[in-house]
């Protein structure tokens, strides 16, 4: 009679305890020794696996901060690809810590789907690519065309608003991966391919051939795209916004990769606060004193970051545009460390 | 009247404690197994509920009149994205599922008996043929076979400005076969009106001509009599109120085929893919149904004198179909539920529009994958019940 009296108790206690669960995210993380980081399945520029395996990109450097941050070692990272309709569900259920794929703040994606956004690391807008040999001047001409679309994103909503807007009619075919949308798009099957613009490029260099593709001219939406957390780990998303805060900050600042060590001496009081010489900031956050400067050993302020993976000297080719800082005609502004 | 179970051989047993009988010991189990599982269920339940509640995730079914906002590429009833819901949305993929599903239960049936039966034919080069369709079809994945179709479809088929035009003012290009969509003019009802009629006085002549055969032994020639009141008459009357159809004719756009309707690729693909893949099955069963009936029965068929067409309609085939239902019907609920690859290749199934889009939109994963197995579970069980009261016909009744 014991046992079952013990047994029981066994199963109830086990089954509460789930219910109890959810422990900082930070300490889930050191216990488990890596980030586990969302991402999608391969985007130029964003992340993407180079030759070795190893993945890179602007998203992905969002993860290595944090790493660096934490573990002082960018490697410390588990990459899990996801396609974006699975994204959200996977940082619900707890699979991963973090979501950096490029991914659009939107009011119900907050307020229903249980997540928050830290910050904004790239701000996008969705447009449309098009054959060139069509000679369409305009996102405007494009009535009665099919149009390609992955789904599950703010993408597909937004080409519906933007087509009934100019009461144009839309044909559109939806499929569940990238790989598949611009599968179908190369073959003809649509006319357009639309999804964010740094989507669009980096797409455009996976066709045969890219020169035969033009992206219009036409931005029809915001798509703030940033790193995201789970609601209620008010530690973990202050973590994650301030590590890329960090990053934009060395950059106001001038502090690169290459010079951090150097600045280590600097007398100027913000470069002090920043690298830990002054000040308690980091372990406030949870985290050591020179959380900041392993960020930037590591992985580099943003603008190095943005310049290696999407910049004019990358295959992709884009500029700095709204994602210059504030101070040089963008909209990266970060508040400061004090 | 029972005697009662405590007697044993007229005497009273000696009373046993309800902790040492069998009975209520098993009565004690079955209810403490009912405890448990229910307790943890509802413990489940509670948790999920719990858990969503402080990681502020929507929950309830309140999504489902919401404006959904988002385009469906292919839909038979009215659905737009300015004005329709989820739940809109839900019953344009469900609709969906249902068409590609019963066409392909349709047609792979078709196929599978023809290619089960062509593999016992005496004919060496057919049956070979029919053996190897079936051993290539089962072999593959079904997912590799659909983007098979997929692409063969579409890059074998020329562009949007490059179209085929055919005849009767259709085009076929690599975005799917566009036909002229036929509208009925007042004059149609007659049309139906006659179809009915055909329908119902084939059935009366069917009963008649059984109750004739039972009386006299004559045989009537219901097929031929059938065909043509359900075929001819209805064609017959459609000439006569001088063809009330017109037609909404397709022509070429600025970037696509306007007007007429359209067999999308994707809708094709699926199509091919589930009917070619599921016949290969039902071949197989058709011909363990046939091989299963003894060939006693044919030779004493033949030995009364029977035609060898009456024999197998007669004799073979009502026994076949015994052994080949049960197998059959597994075989139509897998299409079913393979149908939902569809998302694969681009056609907006259920398992495309509510678990792909919806879900993604609103969030809401237990709800939205709750009512997708329902909806599965559903559709499964009913084919499954219509079949097994179909199987109860056929079966064979001992006496």
């Amino acid at each position: 009679m014991k046992k079952w009296v013990a047994a029981a108790a066994f199963v109830t206690s086990s089954i509460f305890a789930t219910a109890m669960a959810g422990a900082a995210t930070l300490d889930t993380v050191k216990q488990k020794g890596q980030i586990v980081c969302g991402h999608g399945q391969g985007l130029a520029g964003f992340g993407m696996p180079d030759a070795q395996g190893v993945w890179k990109g602007l998203d992905t450097d969002v993860c290595r901060a944090l790493a660096s941050a934490i573990f002082n070692d960018p490697s410390k990272v588990k990459i899990v690809s996801l396609t974006s309709k699975d994204r959200f569900t996977a940082l619900q259920s707890g699979e991963i810590d973090v979501l950096s794929r490029n991914t659009t703040w939107t009011l119900s994606r907050e307020a229903s789907l249980g997540l928050e956004f830290a910050a904004v690391n790239y701000y996008d807008g969705q447009g449309f690519m098009v054959r060139k040999s069509l000679n369409l001047k305009s996102a405007k001409d494009l009535a009665g065309a099919s149009v390609c679309v992955q789904q599950g994103t703010t993408t597909e909503l937004n080409m519906a608003d933007f087509f009934r807007a100019n009461k144009m009619e839309l044909k559109s075919v939806t499929f569940a991966t990238n790989d598949e949308t611009t599968k179908a798009y190369e073959t003809g099957r649509c006319d357009a391919l639309t999804t964010d613009a740094s989507g669009l490029y980096s797409e455009r260099l996976r066709l045969a051939k890219p020169d035969d593709h033009v992206v219009l001219p036409e931005i029809i939406s915001k798509e703030p795209l940033g790193p995201s957390v789970r609601k209620g780990d008010d530690q973990w998303l202050d973590i994650v916004k301030w590590s890329y805060f960090a990053m934009l900050t060395a950059e106001e600042l001038g502090v690169t990769q290459a010079n951090v060590d150097q600045m280590l001496k600097s007398e100027n009081p913000e470069i002090k606060r920043l690298l830990g010489t002054e000040g308690k900031f980091g372990e406030s956050l949870g985290l050591t004193n020179d959380w900041a400067y392993r960020i930037i050993k590591h992985v580099g302020n943003y603008g190095e970051s943005f310049e290696r993976n999407v910049g004019p000297n990358s295959p992709l080719k884009i500029e700095r545009g709204l994602n210059a800082l504030w101070n040089k005609g963008g909209l990266q502004y970060a508040p400061p460390i004090r | 009247m029972s005697s009662d179970p405590r007697l044993i051989d007229g005497e009273m047993a000696p009373k046993v404690s309800p902790w040492r009988d069998p009975r209520w010991r098993a009565y004690a189990f079955q209810a403490a197994l009912v405890a448990v599982v229910g307790f943890l269920a509802f413990s489940a339940i509670n948790n999920a509920a719990e858990n969503l509640k402080r990681q502020k995730i929507a929950s309830g079914f309140g999504f489902w009149d919401t404006n959904a906002g988002f385009p469906i590429s292919f839909s038979i009833q009215y659905y737009s994205e300015a004005t329709s819901s989820y739940g809109d949305a839900f019953w344009v993929g469900f609709v969906n599922t249902l068409l590609v599903a019963g066409i392909g239960i349709v047609l792979a049936t078709f196929l599978g008996f023809s290619i089960g039966l062509a593999r016992l034919s005496k004919n060496v080069l057919v049956a070979f043929l029919a053996r190897w369709y079936v051993e290539f079809m089962r072999n593959m994945p079904l997912l590799l076979q659909l983007f098979f179709w997929y692409n063969a479809v579409l890059k074998a088929l020329p562009s949007v400005r490059e179209s085929l035009v055919l005849p009767l003012n259709s085009y076929l290009n690599n975005r799917g076969l566009t036909v002229p969509k036929p509208q009925a003019l007042p004059d149609m009802d007659w049309v139906y009106a006659s179809v009915i009629a055909g329908v119902i006085s084939s059935l009366i002549y069917r009963h008649w001509a059984r109750k004739r055969q039972e009386a006299t032994g004559q045989i009537s020639p219901v097929g031929s009599v059938s065909f043509a009141l359900v075929l001819i008459l209805p064609v017959l009357v459609f000439v006569l109120a001088g063809s009330p159809v017109k037609f909404d004719v397709p022509q070429a756009g600025r970037f696509n085929i306007v007007g007429g309707m359209v067999l999308q690729p994707e809708f094709l693909a699926l199509l091919f893919g589930l009917t070619l893949y599921t016949a290969g099955y039902i071949a197989e069963v058709v011909r363990a149904g046939v091989l299963a009936v003894s060939k006693g029965q044919s030779e004493a068929a033949y030995a009364l004198g029977l035609q060898p067409d009456v024999t197998n309609n007669l004799i073979v085939i009502p026994q076949a179909m015994r052994v080949i239902i049960p197998p059959l019907t597994s075989n139509y609920l897998n299409l079913t539920k393979n149908s939902s690859l569809a998302v694969f290749v681009g056609y907006p199934d259920l398992a495309n529009v509510f678990t792909g889009t919806v879900l993604n939109q609103t969030g809401q994963a237990i709800e939205v994958i709750s009512i997708t197995m329902l909806v599965y579970l559903s559709i499964s069980l009913t084919t499954s019940a219509f079949m097994n009261w179909y199987n109860k016909r056929v079966a064979l009744v001992e006496r």
